[in-house]
């Protein structure tokens, strides 16, 4: 961070007004929930929620060659990035480990829309800067725009209900337009699991069209809510799960990283898959019951030896159980793997799972495909 | 729910129910509030010698885990094994299901130093 002032989301008065509890986040005071993690946790999973995004960072790239000088800088291939499409993406250092993971969008053969996080924005944008190619543009539009995340199976009903012109774009698809001198964004991302779109519309529109949709039914979330919701599909939390000591391969997060490009940290990658991982991260469940876990808590082998401590932990809303993720050596990393979490010197049995925790719920509808 | 008067209360939203020299301890109302969604409890084991303000349990929600102190100084005498399959009833029943230990108060004169309903109710604010 390049000072200390912590930052208000353009919502700020919203979130007080609905209830919210404050806290900073990031840098920013942001909602972390305003009645109950668990409840608002559980309306994403089974109607819909709307979270306040207003705190991630927004950047443009436009100009001749954009393309190929950013597919230079990130970890997956922007040539397979249609116009109009979204791709999760990583920013690495020269060793591999990762600065920040992101989402990059195609507005245009040459112009490319960056969405990072939030306690990233200063130095991925100077990683950037640093190392731009004449004759491009790379602009911060962080404080420009308010973001909103609609998430749930009844995200899309809320999008027809407000947007009634428009068509929802699909999964990874992004629909940028204006409208009375107003400028809306809407791309099919989101951080639950669940289906679900993120909108964002310039800061002085945020509030009117967050309240739209509360009124329309989504239960405001806080950043409890997005974070167990998140690691119950196990995404990645940068600053926790991700770090710039670790590769995406060592997360599991290979697929996101085209190896057959050149880019920063892609040799370290190639030379780490040809010598083998020592440690992965996996997804660790409680057998039984047991205190909640948690960030930094120490993960044990049953013959008592510290072998790793979770990067993410918490108690399922969904699941109602303990779970959490930590870097473990490969010979702990198989699925089936008993060990044990040291929750304040008590261990708490617990075992390596397969991830993700949680799968969405697949609606059974008639098939209309089979003729 | 309100602030019983039957209850004294420590600066740390702890409320006290006294029975000869027993008392029993949970947490306020006001406390379950803030924590919401309380999913584990900890409790001290049966026995243990406390002194006051010593961290003898610990309440969790999803979120977050908050320790919970001896108001007083003496043993524990009992403790509320239903809060180990249902730690909810903090949140549902925070001033009589949602007890949570029993202890057998060392020096009775140290009751006079806990809050009364009253002086809770401006404590927390209301």
């Amino acid at each position: 961070m390049s000072d200390n002032v912590i930052k208000s989301s353009p919502l700020e008065s919203l979130h007080v007004e609905l209830g919210g509890k404050m806290v900073p986040f990031s840098g920013w005071n942001m909602p972390v929930q305003y009645t109950s993690n668990m409840d608002e946790h559980l309306a994403v999973r089974e109607a819909v929620g709307i979270f306040d995004i207003s705190h991630m960072g927004q950047f443009i790239l436009r100009g001749d060659g954009a393309e190929e000088w950013l597919n230079g800088l990130l970890s997956n291939d922007l040539k397979k990035l249609a116009v109009g499409e979204a791709q999760y993406t990583f920013m690495l250092n020269e060793e591999g480990g990762v600065i920040d993971d992101l989402i990059a969008y195609r507005f245009g053969d040459d112009e490319i829309f960056l969405v990072v996080n939030a306690s990233m924005i200063d130095e991925d944008f100077s990683w950037l800067c640093n190392q731009l190619d004449e004759g491009l543009e790379l602009t911060n539009e962080s404080n420009e725009w308010a973001g909103m995340a609609v998430q749930g199976p009844d995200s899309a009903a809320r999008y027809e209900k407000l947007f009634p012109r428009r068509t929802l774009p699909k999964r990874n698809g992004i629909d940028v337009w204006e409208d009375d001198g107003v400028r809306y964004m809407v791309c099919n991302t989101g951080y639950t699991g669940e289906d679900g779109f993120e909108l964002f519309v310039s800061v002085e529109q945020g509030i009117s069209w967050f309240k739209l949709f509360v009124d329309s039914g989504a239960k405001p979330c806080g950043l409890g809510a997005r974070d167990s919701l998140r690691l119950e599909v196990c995404y990645p939390l940068n600053g926790s799960d991700l770090s710039p000591k670790r590769t995406p391969i060592e997360a599991g997060l290979g697929f996101f990283c085209a190896l057959e490009k050149p880019f920063i940290g892609r040799d370290a990658l190639v030379r780490q898959k040809r010598e083998g991982l020592k440690e992965r991260l996996v997804g660790i469940k409680y057998i039984g019951r047991g205190a909640p876990p948690r960030a930094h808590y120490g993960v044990y082998s049953k013959s008592g030896n510290q072998i790793g401590y979770l990067t993410s932990g918490v108690f399922s809303p969904s699941l109602k159980e303990g779970i959490g993720m930590g870097y473990l050596p490969v010979e702990f990393a198989n699925v089936g793997t008993e060990v044990d979490i040291d929750v304040r010197g008590r261990m708490f049995p617990a075992i390596v799972v397969k991830k993700p925790f949680y799968k969405k719920r697949e609606f059974r509808h008639k098939s209309t495909s089979n003729f | 729910m309100s602030i019983p008067e039957n209850l004294q209360y420590t600066a740390d939203h702890e409320w006290i129910s006294l029975d000869g020299d027993v008392v029993t301890v949970g947490i306020t109302n006001h406390a379950q509030e803030e924590l919401t969604d309380i999913v584990f409890v900890e409790l001290p084991e049966v026995g243990r010698e406390c002194s006051e303000e010593e961290g003898i349990a610990v309440v969790e929600s999803v979120k977050a885990a908050s320790d919970i102190y001896a108001p007083l100084a003496g043993d524990i005498v009992e403790v509320n094994t239903d809060l180990e399959a249902d730690p909810g009833l903090v949140n549902t029943d925070p001033h009589g299901k949602g007890w949570m230990f029993k202890m057998r108060v060392k020096d009775l004169s140290d009751i006079d130093s806990l809050m009364d309903s009253t002086a809770y109710t401006s404590h927390i604010g209301g």
